[in-house]
């Protein structure tokens, strides 16, 4: 089956092809920790995207693309923050409308940015580490978002588990009653989150126009967004158990393509559906114990919290 | 230690604090006490921080006191335990007391300091336990020892043993009498009046809002406190001697009727069979969890069994649903209110039409009809004097003891043939209790069949024609109220096994 395909260069490849999503997944973690549901990541990705885009494109330089990116993904998630938080509307109708909004707003910034070229992101410099056999090609070839985006990961695993913060987070998800009536501000830290997980969507999308196309095409995300979300369910809002869902629906996607080019006996199709295939599995599986502490979901996610007397 | 003087708070449509004043000294237990909406709960969160008050002053060991939000209030020494418990169950015993903490130590030094501390007072806990999977009693344990880590100068409870075993209520009461005699001054609040008396030195009692009297628990009777709350003479349920209806078949029959427990670790009716005839009330006790829901459940038509097995006026009714049972006159009251009795987000007129749809004709032609079902509602409201703004509001904005007197009044004014109630008082104050007694015992008179599931012996001596207890799914032979003694109560209620083992 691997006829054809070199495993050095498909793992090297997945940690490439995976750093979109494991941003975007990471922010949406720590959005439903606080028991945000904000369905419109996939919008705030394509926004990250084109503002990444007209930044990198207009300034020269790909980091200042990269913050902008940041900075877009996080202004649509505002609107999220304001709508859900403060008017207490449905967060999933208001999730689903977000996506919708950003891939129509997008493509509307995105006129005339078609067929440019952003400015170009070099690998980090190992040095000799670089030529390692094997691991030097997967570990040491790869340019420096590659390695924030793990950095990430890290540090919201180290916030959630360690921290003081990251306890109050989780406990605004798990109970926003019971946080409230101890003084910790439900809203004010929904609306952190909501910002902090609209910032590593645009980041992630910004990292799809900038790095792995790289140019501007109407819709380039093209579901990322999607998976993102399922990856958060697959890894049991776990960081590091995300960061595997991540390079296992990246590998697959990379698995996909090269299967194509190696003229597979295997329709591509199925490669293509296997993703979504494992999350239901993983899901159905999972939810089969009833409790819901099992799944390790936030008990609160999703719901509104209004401050009663 | 605290004073409190002219404090005032007033909601849209609702003075819930009207000029209240009262002190405490230092290692005083200091009782609250009220009916459901005297206003207790918000006087006890101005004191925490969680309100403020529109006029008035707080002072707290000799300094203006006036926290802008809780944690200034635990700064100063102020803790509170919660009527419905602020905890995460997802989260460890010892990240939940950090979360109450203003400067937590070290995860590994909170744990050693909770150990130290729950086996100074008496509270075994283990810090790493998930919250979830602790009982009640458990979890309270958590939420004090989370308040004393802070030194508290003055603990609020807020009616901490309404969930609490009679075993747990005494460990309780224990480590209380420790903290007041270490100097620690408790505000009690709770309308058990027993409990007042065994544990507090001072009370307050509130009534709509405003402090109408004080006094000393020990030396007045619950009687005398239980009128200052009412603020009126309260008078035993009144009945008329029974009239024999003359009836062929009783109004209800249930025979041998035994099915399997939909609930997870539910307990399975074994072979229960009785005879309620119109005007009598059935009393059935025993402990929780012996298959009260249950018996509910089959009796209403939500649990369904074999044709025969429930029997109504002679017609065999144990296949129907609920909708053919009410259009046969049952009405019922299940035990938990908040999401089986009532839908917590729909108005109270959309719960008076859930119900009363049938009895009451609220339908036209498949289509609601609106003015017919608001004053449905408006009428429950104003007979059973449910305390809220108005019929439009949900029904989880109502407090338990008024979601109680609602659900109850709703079932009861349908113009029942067979009424089926479990916990028909649970959490309501006297005065309401005593309403919807007396209510039970008119609609008994004017005609009805009434089962009455109660964990209260003193309610169903009060209000029963005959008496059963319901034993690990069993019925004991149901029993004339008058003549039986303590005794015997006693015996039923332990000696369940031994009638049944005398029966084969």
């Amino acid at each position: 089956m691997l006829g054809g395909i070199d495993p050095v260069v498909l793992i090297a490849a997945l940690m490439v092809a995976s750093v979109p999503i494991l941003l975007a997944a990471i922010g949406e973690l720590v959005v439903e920790k606080a028991g945000v549901l904000n369905l419109g990541v996939e919008g705030m990705m394509i926004m990250g995207a084109i503002c990444g885009f007209a930044t990198a494109v207009s300034t020269g330089s790909v980091w200042l693309g990269f913050v902008g990116g940041a900075l877009g993904g996080a202004g649509l998630s505002l609107i999220f923050a304001f709508l859900t938080q403060i008017m207490l509307a449905n967060q999933t109708a208001t999730g689903l409308a977000l996506t919708l909004f950003g891939l129509g707003f997008s493509s509307l910034i995105g006129q005339g940015y078609g067929g440019m070229k952003p400015p170009p992101i070099g690998p980090v410099p190992f040095g000799p580490l670089a030529d390692l056999p094997v691991l030097g090609k997967i570990l040491f070839s790869h340019d420096p978002m590659v390695y924030v985006s793990i950095a990430v990961v890290a540090a919201t695993a180290w916030f959630l588990k360690k921290t003081r913060k990251g306890l109050i987070l989780k406990a605004v998800g798990e109970n926003h009653d019971a946080a409230h009536a101890l003084g910790y501000k439900v809203v004010r830290i929904r609306v952190l989150a909501i910002l902090f997980g609209g910032a590593l969507a645009g980041l992630g999308g910004s990292y799809v126009s900038l790095v792995r196309v790289p140019q501007w095409t109407d819709g380039i995300t093209a579901g990322a967004g999607w998976i993102a979300l399922a990856i958060v369910v697959f890894g049991s809002w776990k960081p590091w158990r995300v960061l595997l869902g991540a390079w296992l629906f990246g590998g697959i996607t990379v698995l996909q393509l090269n299967m194509q080019a190696a003229g597979s006996w295997l329709p591509v199709q199925y490669l293509s559906m296997s993703p979504y295939l494992i999350t239901i599995l993983v899901l159905v599986v999972m939810s089969a114990d009833r409790s819901r502490a099992a799944m390790n979901a936030p008990a609160a996610l999703g719901k509104n919290f209004q401050a009663s007397r | 230690m605290l004073r409190i003087e002219g404090v005032t708070k007033a909601y849209p449509g609702v003075v819930a604090n009207s000029d209240v004043s009262f002190s405490i000294a230092p290692g005083e237990v200091h009782a609250l006490l009220g009916e459901n909406g005297a206003g207790k709960s918000t006087l006890v969160k101005m004191i925490y921080g969680l309100v403020k008050p529109d006029s008035g002053s707080m002072r707290f060991r000799g300094a203006t006191y006036a926290p802008a939000q809780p944690s200034a209030a635990r700064a100063l020494g102020v803790a509170m335990v919660f009527q419905h418990f602020s905890l995460f169950e997802a989260l460890n015993v010892a990240e939940n007391v950090a979360l109450g903490m203003e400067n937590p130590p070290p995860m590994a030094e909170l744990a050693s300091r909770i150990r130290q501390v729950s086996e100074e007072y008496g509270l075994p806990l283990d810090p790493g336990r998930m919250v979830g999977d602790l009982s009640a009693g458990e979890r309270q344990r958590v939420e004090i020892v989370r308040c004393l880590l802070q030194d508290p100068k003055l603990l609020i409870m807020d009616e901490p043993t309404s969930v609490l075993t009679p075993q747990e209520v005494g460990i309780l009461f224990r480590t209380l009498r420790q903290l007041s005699a270490e100097g620690t001054a408790i505000l009690y609040i709770s309308h058990k009046l027993e409990e007042i008396r065994a544990l507090c030195d001072g009370a307050t009692i509130l009534r709509r809002g405003k402090v109408v009297g004080t006094c000393t628990p020990r030396e007045v009777s619950a009687r005398e406190m239980a009128e200052m709350m009412v603020g009126q003479t309260l008078t035993p349920p009144e009945r008329a001697p029974r009239r024999d209806w003359g009836d062929a078949v009783p109004a209800l029959q249930v025979k041998a009727l035994s099915v399997a427990s939909p609930i997870p670790f539910g307990t399975s009716l074994k072979e229960i069979g009785f005879d309620v005839g119109r005007g009598e009330i059935l009393g059935i006790a025993g402990v929780a969890g012996n298959g009260q829901d249950e018996l509910l459940l089959a009796l209403s038509g939500e649990l369904r069994t074999a044709p025969g097995m429930v029997v109504a006026a002679g017609v065999p009714l144990g296949a129907a649903g609920p909708n053919e049972r009410r259009r046969a006159g049952f009405v019922a009251a299940p035990e938990d209110r908040l999401g089986h009795a009532a839908a917590p987000d729909m108005s109270l007129v959309e719960n008076a039409f859930l119900s009363g749809a049938i009895r009451k004709r609220l339908t036209r032609k498949g289509f609601i009809d609106r003015a017919a079902t608001r004053a449905f509602a408006e009428q429950i409201v104003k007979d059973y004097d449910v305390r809220t703004p108005g019929t439009w509001v949900a029904a989880r904005a109502l407090s338990g003891g008024n979601l109680q007197k609602f659900v109850v009044g709703r079932e009861l004014s349908q113009d029942p043939q067979i009424i089926l109630i479990n916990q028909p008082t649970w959490g309501v104050d006297a005065a309401a209790a005593a309403a919807i007694r007396q209510a039970i015992l008119d609609r008994a008179e004017s005609g009805a069949a009434v089962v009455v599931i109660s964990q209260d012996l003193d309610e169903l001596l009060e209000i029963a024609d005959s008496f059963a207890v319901l034993n690990e799914g069993r019925l004991t032979v149901p029993r004339p109220v008058q003549g039986l003694s303590v005794d015997e109560i006693g015996l039923m209620m332990g000696g369940a096994h031994g009638a049944e083992a005398a029966h084969a």
